[in-house]
């Protein structure tokens, strides 16, 4: 025990960040977060989907400053024009600079993705990790329910839920959101499953904590890290049935350059003109490829056990 | 300790005992139980979803001029001023007798329009999942035998860009290049105009009712014009099952009977494929009959792009529409065939592997 003297202040960030003996919380999550970094740096793949991340979250902050048109200015004597110095990608049916309307449907894409896991992944973390904690008849009716949830596929769920909420952006996040939780819970409710019977958690109980305490402190964020590996694995399916909607009509509406209504558009003129599809679809494809990427190499390194 | 010894009572397993017999069925019993459960489940939510409509049910079916009167009449002839509980158990009762309402856009009964539409769904999707199996499963068994190889790799882009490509736009520029510019398919629809009339729909599945014809100049129209939306969606269920059988396979592989075959002298290949593959052909059948489930979601823009006249199409027209009837009569019928699937693969695995049938 006398031999873990404190270790002289570190003077780099780097020292700061391997010191085998942290002074801190802090300085010790921080290096637990550069061990798992130090991990995923090495899956070239997963570099790779976070590079296109990376892009593609430039595009849409600074949309207004990379766009070089107006989104809805149209321009009828320049419709449907091939990609020139004047429109990189060209222009669509109303003569829209097709470049500059990617750029900000980023900006939805991204938007209708992250509040749908900011919805769906603490209501299927709750619920998971609930169910699996009480156990008893607790267990057996959210089980069922998320059974129920899951016996839908979520494209056809969704649907369902956005005919009766009308269509719209925010309609189709409440959609989405409504089909992507079950999963989670389920992986949730696994591992809450595992970790209840663990020692520590005894420990924890004996010294009095009350059964919210336990749960919200100790058991979830062990099920934190599998869980933000899953979300982002679904990020690629609900960016795929976002982009559905919109083309369908019942998500994004028209003026907007959401990618999928884009698309939806397109469609019309897909025989004669079919590079103003090409764009859209390229970008919804690259988006969904970058976020199974980075999910398969998080879901390595957070969760080595379904690696 | 005591405690870790009940939960792994607890998990789910194959039935053990001396008398096979009884676990089994009992597990059997609560098996279609939890399957009915699930099911009254399903009925709730599209109960619901009908409910949450912003659309008053008694105008969507007189129309907004209707009198106080003949409003009032029609609000009780639907049962709309009895509790929520008994208008859920005749909604259970008629779904339980293929009623769910009639559609209003044609005035029809919906399970006939249902049952209108779906061959020509069916008909895609089974194609589709002949072909994703067809090359899922062998390219699966040989990215695992050559694992991190070149064919590994491809396999693995293959699959990335299964998951990953939204399969509306694969169809459009599908439609582009093997339609339009190549002319090697047909295009959007089931059959040319010109053969519109040639064909008598007997089963609904076009390739077969042109077959039953003996008219093979019919048979290579209704196939040029499934090929390519079928291919399509393939694409998501060869992703899916080359995935599976992929990992299936490398776990196998790792046994020591392989090894022992092996240093017996048997052939690699015959490895493989008589003592490899066959203890996985089980899961593979049941990863084959979940992603048949996911091909049927898939159809539903699939469809919209190809302008197949099938069950997704209905679906989403009827979407637009704000037909409410048919909507959820659609979404309930997916349910039951998603949950369906789901006993099959379950029940496949009880009966086809030895392993799960003897103690």
């Amino acid at each position: 025990m006398t031999d873990i003297s404190p270790s002289p202040r570190p003077s780099t960030l780097r020292a700061w960040l391997t010191d085998p003996h942290p002074h801190s919380p802090a300085q010790a999550r921080m290096q637990q977060l550069w061990r798992m970094w130090r991990k995923l740096r090495r899956n070239g793949s997963a570099l790779l989907g976070l590079t296109i991340l990376l892009v593609i979250a430039c595009a849409a902050i600074f949309a207004p400053l990379v766009a070089t048109h107006d989104i809805y200015a149209q321009d009828l004597g320049n419709r449907l024009a091939l990609p020139s110095a004047e429109h990189w990608l060209g222009t669509d049916e109303l003569g829209r600079d097709i470049y500059s309307r990617l750029l900000f449907g980023a900006r939805i894409t991204l938007y209708i993705a992250f509040l749908t896991a900011i919805i769906s992944a603490p209501v299927g973390l709750l619920i998971g990790t609930l169910s699996g904690y009480l156990g008893g008849w607790v267990d057996t009716v959210m089980m069922r329910v998320t059974e129920v949830f899951l016996a839908f596929p979520s494209l056809v769920l969704a649907l369902a839920f956005v005919s009766a909420l009308g269509p719209g952006i925010n309609n189709a996040v409440i959609a989405i959101s409504l089909t992507a939780w079950p999963p989670i819970a389920r992986l949730a409710r696994a591992e809450t499953m595992i970790i209840r019977h663990s020692d520590y958690i005894s420990a924890v109980r004996l010294q009095g904590a009350s059964a919210l305490r336990i749960l919200v402190r100790h058991v979830m964020p062990m099920c934190v890290p599998s869980v933000i590996a899953r979300v982002t694995l679904n990020m690629a399916s609900i960016i795929l049935s976002a982009a559905g909607l919109g083309f369908l009509g019942l998500g994004a509406q028209p003026p907007s350059p959401e990618w999928g209504a884009m698309l939806s558009t397109a469609r019309e003129f897909i025989l004669s003109n079919s590079y103003v599809a090409a764009a859209p679809g390229i970008a919804i494809l690259m988006t969904s490829i970058a976020f199974n990427l980075v999910g398969d190499g998080l879901r390595d390194v957070l969760d080595p056990r379904h690696g | 300790m005591a405690e870790t010894a009940s939960f792994a009572k607890a998990m789910p397993g194959p039935a053990r005992g001396r008398n096979p017999i009884l676990p089994q069925l009992l597990s059997l019993l609560r098996l279609v139980l939890s399957v009915c459960v699930t099911l009254v489940g399903l009925a709730a939510l599209t109960f619901l979803i009908g409910r949450m409509l912003p659309i008053d049910p008694v105008l969507a079916v007189l129309g907004d001029n209707a009198t106080q009167s003949a409003y009032d009449a029609m609000y009780v002839k639907m049962g709309l001023d009895r509790p929520l509980i008994v208008q859920f158990g005749q909604y259970l009762w008629n779904i339980l007798h293929f009623d769910f309402g009639n559609s209003l856009l044609s005035g029809r009964p919906v399970s006939e329009e249902i049952i209108r539409v779906f061959p020509a769904t069916m008909e895609l999707a089974t194609l589709a999942m002949l072909i994703g199996t067809g090359i899922g499963v062998p390219l699966g068994v040989i990215a695992a035998v050559y694992r991190n190889s070149a064919i590994d790799h491809v396999a693995r882009i293959v699959s990335l860009l299964g998951y990953s490509a939204p399969n509306f736009w694969l169809g459009l520029m599908g439609l582009v290049l093997f339609y339009a510019t190549l002319g090697w398919v047909g295009g959007p629809g089931r059959i040319d105009l010109i053969y519109e009339f040639d064909l008598q729909p007997v089963t609904g599945f076009y390739l077969i009712d042109a077959l039953m014809a003996g008219n093979w100049e019919l048979f290579g129209n209704v196939f040029s014009h499934l090929i390519l939306p079928a291919s399509i969606l393939a694409l998501s269920a060869l992703a899916y099952v080359s995935r599976m059988t992929r990992s299936f396979m490398i776990e196998q592989l790792e046994q020591e009977y392989v090894i022992a075959a092996r240093a017996k002298g048997v052939g690699r290949w015959r490895i493989v494929w008589t003592h490899v593959f066959r203890n996985v052909a089980v899961q593979v059948i049941t990863v084959v009959a979940l992603s048949y489930a996911f091909l049927l979601e898939g159809a539903v823009l699939t469809e919209t792009v190809f302008a197949w006249p099938g069950f997704g199409r209905y679906m989403t027209n009827s979407l637009l529409a704000g037909d409410m009837n048919s909507v959820t009569g659609c979404t309930l019928v997916i349910g039951v065939i998603f949950v369906g699937l789901n006993l099959v693969s379950d029940l496949l695995y009880r009966v086809i592997d030895p392993r799960t049938r003897q103690a």
